[in-house]
C-alpha cells in the first residue's frame, strides 16, 4: 500500500509528467484555454491512460516476454493506444455529444499524446507489477489534470490582461508554465517514502 | 516546388519548433547541451526521411481511411530502428534521452509531415521535405541547447560518449541551475520565441512603411 501511494504521489506532484518530464505538452498548451474543455479532456486523458497501462502491461508480460519480442515494444504500444483512444471516443460521442463537441478534433490527439505512450514505457521500464502500474498510469494522468486545469484558469485570467504583442500567445502561455513548473519544484523536498513508511 | 525549395522551407521559414510550434516536449525535455541536441536531432532526422519516402512510395496503394494506422506502422519502424541503433553505439547518449527516443513515434512533426506533406506529393519533394524539416529542428534544438547548456553549466559542448567534458566559459559557481531544469526549458524557449516573434514583427513594420 504504501508503495502505491509513493507512485501516486510521486507522479502528481513531485514528477509531474508536463511540469517536470515534459509529457504532454502538445495538448496542454493546446486545449487550455477554457477550464471546462480542459477538464473534459483530462478526464479522457486519466481513462484513457489507466487503461493503456493495464493493457499494454499484459502485452508486454504475457505476449512479448515469452515470446522474446521485447523489441516490438514501440510498435506495438502506438498501436494498442491508437485502437484504445478510438474505442474511448466511440464511447464518448454516444454517451455525451455536448463533451464529444467541446472536444472536438483533440480526441483523437490523445494517440500521439506524448504521456500517454510515455507512461506505458515508464512502467515496462521500471519493472512495475500491474497494479503499480495501473496506480502510475493513473497518476501519472492526475499530474496531468491538475496541471492543465491549474493552467487553463490562469490562462482564462490572462486573457484580459495586457501582454507584449511579441509574447502573445504561445511564447506568453510558455512562460506561465515555466512559473508553474518552478513551484512544482517545490515538492522535490518532500520524502515520500519515510511519509509512508516505505524504505 | 524544385528540390532546393522543399529543402530549404523547413530550415527558417516554416521551422518546426518557432514557426509552426511542432514537438515541443522532446524540445523541451532533450535541449540541456548541445550533444543531446544533435543526437536527437538527427535521430528524428533519420525517422523523418524515412517515414518521407516510404510513406510518399505507398501513398497510391495506400487506403484514405487506414492511412493513420499505416503512417504508425511506418514510423514505428523507423524509430525502432534508430533505437536499437543508438543503443549499441552511442549508450551514454542512449542514457540520457531515455524515453524520448521511443517517443518520436508519437512526435507531431513527424506525423504533420506524413499527413500534409509525404502523402500528396512525390518521393524525391518528400526526401527533401524531410530532410530540411530535421534539420531545421535539429538546428532549432542546437540553439536553445546551447542557451541551456552555457547558462546552465557554464560550458559548451560537452560530449560525454566520447568522454570530452566541453570547453569551460565561465565558473560553476556563476552558472545558473535553474536554466537546466525544467522551469528553465519552459522559459527559455518562450523568451527566444518571443524574441524571434519581435524580430519578425519589427521586420513586417519595416517593409511596411519603407
Amino acid at each position: 500500500m504504501g508503495k502505491l501511494l509513493v507512485i501516486f504521489f510521486g507522479g502528481v506532484l513531485l514528477n509531474n509528467f508536463i511540469l517536470s518530464r515534459f509529457l504532454g505538452i502538445c495538448p496542454f498548451i493546446g486545449i487550455s484555454q477554457r477550464v471546462d474543455t480542459a477538464a473534459g479532456m483530462s478526464a479522457a486523458v486519466i481513462f484513457v491512460m489507466g487503461l493503456a497501462s493495464v493493457v499494454t502491461w499484459f502485452f508486454h508480460n504475457m505476449i512479448l516476454v515469452p515470446l522474446g519480442l521485447e523489441y516490438l515494444q514501440t510498435i506495438g504500444f502506438i498501436l494498442i493506444i491508437a485502437a484504445l483512444v478510438q474505442l474511448v471516443e466511440m464511447v464518448i460521442q454516444k454517451t455525451s455529444p455536448t463533451l464529444y463537441q467541446a472536444l472536438g478534433i483533440y480526441l483523437p490527439l490523445i494517440t500521439t499524446n506524448c504521456a500517454v505512450l510515455g507512461v506505458t514505457i515508464l512502467n515496462i521500464s521500471e519493472s512495475y507489477n500491474l497494479l503499480e502500474a495501473a496506480v502510475n498510469g493513473v497518476a501519472g494522468a492526475s499530474g496531468f489534470a491538475l496541471a492543465i486545469i491549474l493552467f487553463a484558469a490562469i490562462r482564462e485570467r490572462m486573457e484580459l490582461s495586457e501582454i507584449p504583442e511579441s509574447l502573445k500567445g504561445f511564447p506568453i502561455a510558455l512562460i506561465t508554465a515555466g512559473l508553474m513548473s518552478m513551484a512544482f519544484l517545490g515538492f522535490a523536498g518532500f520524502r515520500l517514502e519515510a511519509l509512508f513508511g516505505v524504505m | 516546388m524544385s528540390f532546393k525549395s522543399e529543402f530549404s522551407k523547413g530550415i527558417i521559414k516554416e521551422n518546426p519548433t518557432f514557426r509552426m510550434l511542432l514537438g515541443m516536449c522532446p524540445t523541451l525535455a532533450t535541449s540541456l547541451a548541445i550533444s543531446n541536441g544533435i543526437g536527437m536531432g538527427l535521430a528524428a532526422t533519420f525517422v523523418l526521411v524515412g517515414s518521407n519516402v516510404i510513406i510518399s512510395a505507398l501513398r497510391k496503394v495506400t487506403p484514405e481511411k487506414i492511412r493513420i494506422p499505416i503512417f504508425v506502422v511506418v514510423i514505428a519502424t523507423f524509430v525502432t530502428t534508430v533505437d536499437l541503433i543508438m543503443a549499441a553505439f552511442l549508450p551514454d547518449l542512449h542514457e540520457v534521452l531515455g524515453i524520448f527516443i521511443p517517443l518520436i513515434v508519437v512526435n507531431c512533426i513527424i506525423f504533420a509531415r506524413a499527413e500534409a506533406f509525404a502523402f500528396q506529393h512525390g518521393i524525391v519533394d518528400s526526401l527533401a521535405d524531410g530532410l530540411g524539416m530535421g534539420l531545421g529542428w535539429t538546428l532549432a534544438l542546437c540553439g536553445l541547447s546551447a542557451i541551456r547548456e552555457l547558462l546552465g553549466t557554464g560550458t559548451l559542448l560537452a560530449i560525454p560518449d566520447f568522454g570530452f567534458p566541453g570547453i569551460r566559459v565561465f565558473d560553476q559557481s556563476l552558472a545558473a541551475v535553474m536554466v537546466i531544469l525544467p522551469p528553465g526549458g519552459f522559459i527559455t524557449l518562450g523568451l527566444l520565441i518571443g524574441l524571434l516573434n519581435l524580430v519578425a514583427n519589427r521586420k513586417n513594420k519595416r517593409a511596411q512603411e519603407g
